[in-house]
C-alpha cells in the first residue's frame, strides 16, 4: 500500500498542482495582510490621538457600570464578568486588542476562507485525481495490475488526505510567516471568548469562557481540516463518477458558490440545512456568529458533513470496484 | 507446444445496454504461440480483450489466464498477464523510466533490475529518461510493450500493436513479437484488422465478425484451402471459353485467368487447352491473401 500511495504522491507532485496552490496562497496572504493593515490604520484615526489604553480603560469602566446595575439578568451578568476579565487581561498584559499579531491574522484569515477559498483550493487538487486517469487512458494500465481495484482507489484517497492536510498546513504557515512581517509574531496567549450559542433570536452566553488564542486557533484549524476533508471526499467521488475533470470542477464550483449564496437567503427554508454546502462555516460556531438557519449547531453541521462525506466515500468505492472501463 | 493452455476463453458474452455485442466467443492460447484475432472495425476485438484483462466484466462465460479465473482470482490471474489495450497511454508528465517504476512498484514480485532488462529488450536505452510527452508514437509503443513485459507474463495481449507505425516499425514489431514467443515461450494475442499482418506474424488465427468467432484455424490450413491457379495463355478469350466449361473462372490482372486449385483435374484442363490450340505460357499456384479469405468466410458482408 505504501508503494501505491508513493506512486500517487509522485504523480501529484509531477503535475505541479501543489506548487500552484502554494503560489495562490502566497499571493493572497500579503493582499489580505495589507487590507487588515489598512483597516487598523483607519480605526486608529477614528480614535484620534487617544492612547489605546485610555480607550480600553473607558470600556472597562463602562462594563463595570453595567454590572453594578441591579436590573440585569444573571446570565448576562456572567457574560459581562467574563468580558471584563478579558479586557482587564489585555490592559494588564499591555495587549492592544485592535492591533493584531500574526496569530490573530491567521485566525481571521482562516475563518474567512473556510467556506469558499479553501474548498476551492482542495477542489483544484482533487478534481482530476481519478478522472485524469480515465480521460488519459492510463486507467487501463493501472487496473490491469495484480492489485485489487479498491486498493488502488484507497491509495488515491490517502494521497488526497495528505494533500488536503498539506494545503491546510501551508495556509497556516504562510499566513503566519507573511503577516508576521507586518504585525509581529506575538499574541499566541491573547485571551479570546468562545462558547456562544444561538437559540432563536437570543445569543446564549451561559457557556461562554475564555481560551488562549493558540488553543482557539488549534480548534479552528481542526475544523478547517475537517471541512476540507469532506469537500475533498465529495470532489473525489465526482472524480470517480465523471471522466471529465472540467465537469467535476464545474459541479463542485456550482455547489460551493450556491452554498455561499444560500447561506444568506435560506433562513426560512428549514430543510436546506441538510445541504453540505450551507454547513461549511464551522468556525462561525466557535466565534459565535448567527447561524443561517435555526436549529443548526456545531454538532449538527459536523454530523451533516459526516453523512455527506461517508456517502461520497461509499459511492466512490462501490462504483469504482464494479464499473466497466471503456 | 505444451498442452496446458496459457489463456482459455470460454463462451464469452457481453451485453451493453441490452444489446448483445459479444456472442459466445471461445478460444484457447498455448504457450509459445502467436494467436491472431482478426476482424473488421467494430467486430468486438477490443471489447473481448477488455474482458480478458478484467477492465469490463463479462455478462457470461469464463476467462482463465495461466489457469486462474480472472473474475474470482483477479490478482493471481493478472500476475500472468501483460497487455496494451488500444493505444499505449502512459503518463506524459513522467519520464519513461518513471512510468516503468510506477508500474513495477505495483507488483512486489518484480525485482529492481527487471527495469533495465525490459528497457534493453525494447531498445529504449537512449531516451528512457526523457519525458513521455516528448516521445514519438513508435517510442510510446515500445514503452507500452516494456511496461507489459515487466512482470514476466505468460500471456501478452496486444490490441492493434502496429497501429500508426511506419512499414519499418511494423516489420520490427512483427519480428519482436515472434522472438518473444520463440525465446521466452510467451503466448501472444494480437488483434488486428490488417489481414496481411496476421498472415505474417501468427501461428493460428480466430476470425471474428459481429461479435462471434466464425472460424479458428492455423494460418496454413486456412490458406491451403483457398489455393488458386493462375493461367497465362494465348488467346485469352479462347482459353477462358474452354476452362469455363470445366470450372469457375475469374479474370486476373495482366491478362491472366484464375481458377481453383484442383490437383487431379489440372493436367486434363491443360490437355484440353493444348488440343484446342491455346498456347499455355504459364501455370502457377498462388496462396490467397487473408483478404480474399476473409471475404470468403464472411460472405463479403459489409462492416457493421
Ligand atoms: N461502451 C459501449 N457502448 C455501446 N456500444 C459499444 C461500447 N463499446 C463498444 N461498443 C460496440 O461494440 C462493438 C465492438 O466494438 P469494439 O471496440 O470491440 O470493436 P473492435 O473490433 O475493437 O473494432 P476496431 O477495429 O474499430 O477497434 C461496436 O459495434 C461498438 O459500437
Ligand atoms: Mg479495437
Amino acid at each position: 500500500m505504501i508503494n501505491l500511495v508513493r506512486n500517487e504522491m509522485l504523480k501529484l507532485l509531477r503535475k505541479k498542482r501543489l506548487y500552484v496552490i502554494i503560489l495562490i496562497i502566497a499571493f493572497l496572504v500579503p493582499l489580505f495582510t495589507y487590507a487588515q493593515f489598512k483597516e487598523i490604520q483607519e480605526q486608529r484615526e477614528k480614535m484620534g490621538n487617544q492612547d489605546w489604553r485610555t480607550v480600553l480603560q473607558q470600556e472597562i469602566t463602562d462594563t463595570q457600570n453595567r454590572l453594578s446595575s441591579s436590573r440585569i439578568q444573571d446570565e448576562w451578568r456572567k457574560y459581562l464578568k467574563i468580558r471584563l476579565s478579558q479586557q482587564q487581561y489585555y490592559l494588564e498584559n499591555d495587549i492592544d486588542p485592535r492591533a493584531p499579531g500574526a496569530p490573530t491574522f491567521m485566525r481571521i484569515f482562516v475563518e474567512n476562507s473556510i467556506d469558499l477559498l479553501l474548498p476551492l483550493l482542495v477542489m483544484v487538487i482533487v478534481a482530476d485525481l481519478v478522472s485524469s486517469e480515465a480521460s488519459g487512458g492510463t486507467i487501463k494500465l493501472l487496473l490491469t495490475r495484480p492489485v485489487k481495484r479498491w486498493r488502488i482507489l484507497l491509495s488515491k484517497y490517502i494521497a488526497m488526505l495528505m494533500s488536503v492536510s498539506f494545503i491546510v498546513l501551508s495556509v497556516a504557515v504562510l499566513s503566519y510567516v507573511i503577516s508576521g512581517l507586518v504585525f509581529g509574531y506575538g499574541g499566541w496567549n491573547m485571551p479570546l471568548l468562545t462558547g456562544f450559542a444561538v437559540s432563536g433570536d437570543e445569543l446564549l452566553t451561559d457557556r461562554v469562557h475564555i481560551v488562549p488564542q493558540w488553543q482557539y486557533i488549534l480548534m479552528e484549524f481542526g475544523l478547517v481540516w475537517y471541512v476540507s476533508v469532506i469537500v475533498g471526499t465529495l470532489t473525489f467521488m465526482l472524480s470517480v463518477l465523471l471522466r471529465s475533470t472540467a465537469a467535476v470542477m464545474g459541479i463542485m464550483l456550482a455547489s460551493l458558490i450556491a452554498g455561499a449564496i444560500l447561506v444568506n437567503m435560506v433562513s426560512s427554508w428549514e430543510s436546506a440545512k441538510y445541504f453540505f454546502m450551507v454547513n461549511l462555516n464551522l468556525t462561525n460556531y466557535v466565534s459565535g456568529m448567527a447561524t443561517p438557519i435555526e436549529g443548526m449547531s456545531l454538532g449538527f453541521s459536523m454530523a451533516v458533513l459526516a453523512v455527506w462525506g461517508l456517502a461520497g466515500f461509499i459511492i466512490a468505492f462501490v462504483t469504482f470496484s464494479k464499473r466497466d472501463i471503456y | 507446444m505444451s498442452n496446458t493452455p496459457a489463456l482459455e476463453v470460454e463462451n464469452l458474452t457481453k451485453k451493453i445496454k441490452r444489446k448483445l455485442i459479444i456472442k459466445g466467443v471461445s478460444f484457447t492460447l498455448y504457450p509459445g504461440e502467436v494467436f491472431g484475432f482478426l476482424g473488421p472495425n467494430g467486430a468486438g476485438k477490443t471489447t473481448t480483450i477488455r474482458m480478458i484483462v478484467g477492465l469490463i466484466s463479462p455478462t457470461s462465460g469464463t476467462i482463465k489466464i495461466g489457469g486462474k479465473n480472472v473474475r474470482t482470482e483477479f490478482t493471481e490471474a493478472m500476475r500472468h498477464l501483460g497487455c496494451i489495450v488500444e493505444n499505449p497511454e502512459l503518463y506524459p508528465y513522467l519520464t519513461g523510466w518513471e512510468n516503468l517504476e510506477h508500474f513495477a512498484k505495483m507488483d512486489p514480485s518484480i525485482p529492481k533490475d527487471r527495469l533495465d532488462e525490459v528497457v534493453t529488450q525494447v531498445g529504449l536505452q537512449n531516451r528512457i529518461h526523457d519525458r513521455v510527452s516528448t516521445y514519438s508514437l513508435g517510442m510510446r509503443q515500445r514503452l507500452g510493450i516494456a511496461q507489459a513485459l515487466l512482470g514476466k507474463p505468460k500471456v501478452l495481449i496486444l490490441d492493434e500493436p502496429t497501429n500508426g507505425l511506419d512499414p519499418a516499425g511494423i516489420r520490427e514489431m512483427r519480428e519482436f513479437i515472434r522472438t518473444l514467443a520463440r525465446e521466452e515461450n510467451l503466448s501472444v494475442l494480437v488483434s488486428s484488422h490488417l489481414l496481411s499482418e496476421i498472415q505474417l506474424m501468427c501461428d493460428r488465427v480466430a476470425i471474428i465478425s459481429k461479435g462471434a468467432v466464425i472460424r479458428t484455424d492455423s494460418v496454413e490450413n486456412l490458406l491451403a484451402e483457398q489455393e488458386r491457379v493462375i493461367w497465362k495463355a494465348e488467346p485469352l478469350s479462347l482459353a477462358k471459353e474452354i476452362l469455363e466449361k470445366e470450372t469457375e473462372v475469374q479474370e486476373g490482372l495482366d491478362q491472366t485467368l484464375i481458377t481453383l486449385y484442383d490437383e487431379p483435374q489440372l493436367p486434363i484442363w491443360n490437355e484440353k487447352l493444348v488440343t484446342a490450340g491455346v498456347k499455355v505460357k504459364e501455370m502457377r499456384t498462388q496462396l490467397p491473401s487473408l483478404e480474399d479469405l476473409f471475404l470468403e468466410v464472411t460472405g463479403g458482408e459489409s462492416i457493421d
